[in-house]
């Protein structure tokens, strides 16, 4: 696994494996049959100042959207709750993975920022889709190793507490860490190379929420 | 001593001792909420007897926010005389899930959601 890993971005560039994308965690992709939504956003077009209360205005539209599908029993007294605490959920998990996906795409290139939603029987999941430079990449592949080969309860409390050690401390993928600790999410990703005149790397992160 | 942007306000209450927030803050990272750490930084270093930060009015805070006030609390736990309360709202499911976490980090933090 660990051989892999370090192995990754020289496989990657390989021409013999560009059709090969590579998968970490828990990640899943099914053929689209029921209800879906995708949104598409351009990095390049406006700056990432402008364009960030979209994050927050697509979430909640997410979260919204997603709600209609959600089954409520008028005989369950709590079945109100759940629909807010599923929207409130899904709102907080889109918002961070829109965040990420702003800050990190390789605006050089035109590669879009999706956002895509699944539902199935009583999954939702949430795929966000971008270019990421390649040094970015590799940051990110160690953050991932070291997320599967940790309890995520501890390290949680490890970056909290380094992040208060730095003057301007990066989230360190504390959005990662909420969601798996704080809304038992399953989390994935697939790194992919995607040809146009010259390879961009692409990531597709996968949030699966029980619901 | 207040911060305010388009989608949400932190204000001292001097009457109550309370630091309020209010609505959403989705802010780009740590150096934006600067202003936030530093009213609550600037309101510590008085040395209250009593810190309470209401965050009942607060619809969403994403992980910049969340590793902000997880940064207060840390430095807090040096200040011994001051006793910290969290006031949330159960109405708001983010506050449920998150908020305990800032007492793992500071266990004599009153957490208080109703």
């Amino acid at each position: 696994m660990i051989q892999i890993f370090g192995n990754f971005l020289e496989n990657l560039f390989n021409k013999d494996n560009l059709e090969k994308a590579q998968v970490f965690g828990d990640y899943v992709e099914r053929p689209q049959q029921d209800e879906h939504l995708t949104v598409g956003f351009s990095p390049s077009s406006i700056p990432i100042r402008k364009r960030w209360r979209n994050n927050g205005l697509s979430a909640d539209y997410v979260a919204n959207y997603l709600a209609t599908f959600f089954p409520i029993k008028t005989d369950e007294p709590d079945s109100i709750d759940k629909l807010a605490e599923m929207k409130s959920a899904v709102s907080y998990i889109a918002n961070e993975l829109l965040e990420n996906s702003m800050k990190y795409a390789d605006t050089t290139t035109l590669y879009p920022i999706t956002l895509h939603t699944q539902i199935e029987s009583n999954k939702i999941r949430l795929f966000v889709d971008n270019s990421i430079l390649s040094s970015q990449a590799k940051n990110f592949q160690k953050f991932i190793d070291e997320l599967l080969h940790s309890d995520p309860d501890e390290l949680f409390i490890r970056k909290l507490e380094e992040n208060a050690e730095e003057e301007n401390g990066s989230s360190s993928g504390l959005g990662f860490l909420t969601m798996i600790n704080d809304y038992s999410a399953k989390l994935g990703w697939k790194f992919d190379i995607v040809e146009k005149e010259s390879p961009v790397i692409t990531v597709t992160t996968m949030v699966e929420l029980a619901v | 001593m207040q911060v305010k942007g388009d989608n949400y306000n932190v204000w001292y209450d001097k009457n109550n001792g309370a630091i309020n927030f209010d609505g959403a803050l989705r802010l780009t990272g740590m150096q934006d909420y600067a202003p936030i750490l530093k009213l609550l930084n600037e309101i510590a270093s008085t040395e209250p007897a009593s810190m309470i930060l209401n965050l009942q009015g607060l619809e969403f805070l994403n992980s910049s926010g969340i590793s902000m006030l997880s940064k207060f609390v840390i430095g807090m736990r040096k200040k011994k005389s001051v006793k910290m309360k969290i006031l949330g709202s159960n109405s708001i499911p983010w506050q449920g899930k998150s908020l305990k976490n800032l007492q793992r980090l500071m266990p004599g933090l009153t957490l208080d959601i109703v």
